[in-house]
């Protein structure tokens, strides 16, 4: 084929080593500089580690993969109208320092849920929410969960049970719908989901010690 | 932040002086001369010359009439060389015939549970009572069975097979690739599982838990070993461009994988910003290059004509490699991380435009005057129908990567409707160009009934047509409808209830065609059905030269 070698002729050594190199160069750049940047963060001061209960939930929220239509990452003002549509302020790094997996997602099939709590705080609709979306949502397309309950008959009842308390239109007579513990687990991680703290460090201002240490 | 600022400049400045370099050496012809690489695909003889096994004998002559540049069919040609060749197809037929088995059963089941998805987003209601097959679950094992079981083990099973002729050699060391392929359909089914279970890790391409995810990446390591042990044995100089990517796609995939799924070691946004590195490349690095590896070398094939310019192609080579590798910060505009990453990102977005351009430029001025081959090639039609998706598709993506496009599309079905505009209508529809081909050389068999090549192309076409435009359509509204504070949230999910219809439907044409196809197969693979004018290798004389020594 080709008589002599050219001096850039791609044989398996340069080809190997232009590949790594700009493999490496993606690597550093989008990988370990990311990598030290987020390793500098410290969590804002408002911002709480989940609970047992609640990470529990979180790992729910995982397996069934709710972050297939929902996003936890409101975008700025300026960008998006996330803020007015009542998902909360623009979010920061600092925001997800005690997430593993991260949740940021990348579609919204559903509304962004990193306020949810701040917007619905009530666990009854929650859980009824889970178990029949469109009982309250008419139109919406989230799969209901019937799975993470169970339907009782109403005298067989405990007083360990957690109650779904439903719409009435939807509620069967003399059955009640109770949670299992993964809809628990679930639902105390929806009402933890709530980032309305300031993001910024607190700023000491002369006169507002009375007002943090709490007397009004 | 000025350490940001130089970063960002430095990459610029070495991008800008690299390419600028690149193109001053390649015109001082520093890479060799091209149009003798070009030619090696080639037998001395071969070049005007159309070739297509997946034809019908009278698709065969109509191909060499319309597009050949000699009066000889390609069939009557007998060379040595051509011995050779068929020498260096035996040696790999086992292994890649494992390879398109499975990934044919990996199609079926993908189909299945992307027609599932796409039914569950308009009937909420339907199939909740089992958590396996919530959205949730069934969306992930979707796309996890097309990328890693579909795309991967048809890219490998084309990539084996194209190694051994471009480098004029048999295969050495299959078993390594049939071992590499049945650990990876281990990890693949394993993992499918897992999700199904529940036990995602949580991040998207990434789902398979990480013990899990070791089966492919040594899998993976083992399917590149022939490709190392045959370079080593290589009786030619010059190594194709398809080689290139082929090369440097197994090299890739196997660090990228490796580095995403390190368990225990990412953190917080920067995990965010790692499922994205990863995400991109593994369409960027892994699946585009063995399709374009395919595209390089099948339509001069087919048309027995070389490539139009050589160079150009190394261009685009490296192109792709440089850029690509640094687009998946796109994913991430608008989210809680550094501007300068997604800047970056959206920079090298933009760039793609030059590789892209690089492919266009090449394969359009091989095809120009031959658009009538793909009235008689089954395989050109697939693969040039994939050539213009890879165009659309890179196109659309570079401008869905600016932020005034990005703040539309991004969360919406749009993003989804772009992913199978890449993997559908480039990577898959070149898949299935490649197999018609490559089939009847590995099996010595004619498909059975070339109607149903061309049912299932029509029912793919159309099915995609209709997914691609309507999804296209619904998404961008949805994105509008979200922009608009004025309007409630739940407009924007409204609005989108009509193009999920059309989009399953159109993914239920898909299906069909796929069931077609693999019906098609199989029973070319047990060879049923009746055959056509005897097997479809090269001349007939050659049969039973090749045959009289026993091996079969």
């Amino acid at each position: 084929m080709s008589k002599k070698s050219q001096p850039f002729e791609m044989d398996e050594k340069r080809l190997i080593v232009g590949a790594m190199v700009c493999l490496s160069l993606a690597t550093g750049v989008m990988v370990l500089m990311p990598y030290f940047f987020t390793k500098r963060i410290s969590p804002p001061p408002g911002l709480k580690p989940y609970t047992a209960i609640q990470a529990e939930g979180r790992k729910v929220y995982v397996s069934e993969g709710c972050v297939y239509c929902h996003s936890q990452q409101p975008r700025d003002a300026k960008q998006a109208p996330d803020a007015k549509r009542g998902w909360g302020r623009v979010s920061v790094a600092g925001d997800y320092y005690y997430d593993s997996p991260h949740l940021l997602g990348t579609m919204r099939t559903g509304p962004d849920l990193f306020n949810i709590a701040a917007r619905q705080p009530s666990k009854d609709w929650q859980l009824g929410h889970l178990y029949q979306p469109r009982a309250y949502t008419p139109g919406s397309i989230m799969p209901s969960y019937p799975y993470l309950f169970k339907v009782k008959n109403s005298s067989e009842v405990t007083p360990e049970d957690e109650v779904v308390n439903l719409p009435p239109q939807f509620a069967k007579p003399g059955q009640t719908v109770v949670t299992t513990p993964r809809a628990h687990a679930l639902v105390e991680y929806l009402l933890a989901l709530d980032h309305t703290y300031s993001p910024l460090p607190a700023i000491a201002v002369p006169g507002d010690e009375k007002q943090l240490s709490g007397d009004k | 932040m000025d350490f940001n600022v130089a970063i960002l400049l430095g990459t610029y400045i070495v991008s800008i002086v690299a390419l600028f370099l690149f193109v001053y050496s390649m015109s001082k012809g520093m890479f060799g001369d091209g149009s003798n690489a070009a030619q090696m695909i080639f037998d001395k003889d071969e070049i005007g010359h159309t070739e297509d096994p997946a034809a019908t004998l009278q698709q065969k002559q109509k191909l060499q009439f319309d597009v050949g540049d000699k009066d000889t069919y390609h069939d009557d040609l007998i060379s040595d060389d051509l011995t050779a060749r068929v020498e260096a197809d035996q040696s790999s037929s086992l292994v890649v015939g494992i390879c398109f088995t499975l990934a044919v059963i990996w199609l079926l089941l993908a189909s299945l549970a992307g027609l599932a998805s796409s039914i569950k987003l308009h009937a909420p209601d339907w199939l909740v009572g089992y958590d396996f097959l919530t959205f949730g679950r069934i969306r992930p094992i979707h796309v996890n069975i097309v990328a890693y079981g579909w795309c991967a083990l048809s890219g490998i099973g084309v990539c084996l097979w194209m190694l051994p002729r471009l480098l004029k050699t048999k295969l050495v060391g299959a078993r390594w690739a049939i071992l590499g392929g049945g650990l990876w359909t281990i990890g693949v089914f394993l993992g499918v599982v897992a999700i199904a279970l529940g036990k995602s890790d949580g991040m998207e391409f990434l789902e398979f838990p990480w013990k899990i995810d070791i089966l492919l990446i040594i899998g993976g390591a083992f399917v590149g070993i022939p490709l190392w042990l045959t370079l080593l044995k290589r009786k030619v100089d010059h190594l194709y461009v398809s080689i290139w990517y082929i090369a440097a796609a197994l090299l890739w995939f196997p660090t990228l994988f490796f580095i995403a799924n390190l368990p225990n070691f990412h953190v917080g946004v920067e995990q965010a910003t790692v499922n994205w590195w990863f995400g991109h490349n593994v369409l960027g690095l892994f699946f585009s290059p063995m399709g374009l590896a395919t595209i390089y070398y099948f339509i001069p094939k087919v048309l027995g004509r070389p490539i139009h310019n050589y160079n150009i192609s190394l261009l685009g080579f490296w192109a792709l490699a440089f850029f690509y590798s640094q687009v998946g910060g796109h994913h991430l505009i608008g989210g809680p991380v550094p501007s300068w990453f997604i800047t970056l990102s959206i920079t090298q977005s933009v760039m793609m435009v030059i590789p892209v351009v690089a492919l266009f430029i090449n394969q359009y001025y091989t095809l120009k005057d031959n658009w009538r081959a793909l009235l008689h090639s089954p395989t050109l039609r697939f693969i040039v129908f994939g050539l213009i998706m890879y165009i659309l598709s890179s196109i659309q993506g570079s401008l869905e990567a600016l932020r005034s496009v990005n703040t539309i599309t991004h969360f919406t079905h749009f993003t989804v409707a772009h992913a199978h505009l890449g993997l559908y209508g480039f990577f898959t529809m070149v898949m299935f160009g490649a197999m018609y081909y490559i089939m009847p050389r590995i099996m010595h068999w004619e498909w059975p009934y070339p109607s149903l090549i061309g049912l299932h192309f029509w029912l793919v076409f159309i099915g995609f047509a209709i997914y691609i435009i309507w999804l296209t359509i619904g998404g961008w509204l949805q994105g509008m409808a979200m922009l608009d504070a004025a309007r409630p949230f739940m407009d924007s999910v409204n609005l989108t209830a009509p193009y999920l219809q059309a989009r399953s439907i159109g993914g239920g044409l898909m299906t069909l065609g796929h069931f077609v196809f693999a019906i098609h197969f199989f029973i070319m693979a047990w060879k049923f059905g009746p055959q056509r004018l005897g097997a479809a290798v090269i001349g007939p004389e050659l049969v039973k030269k090749y045959f009289k020594k026993g091996a079969a």
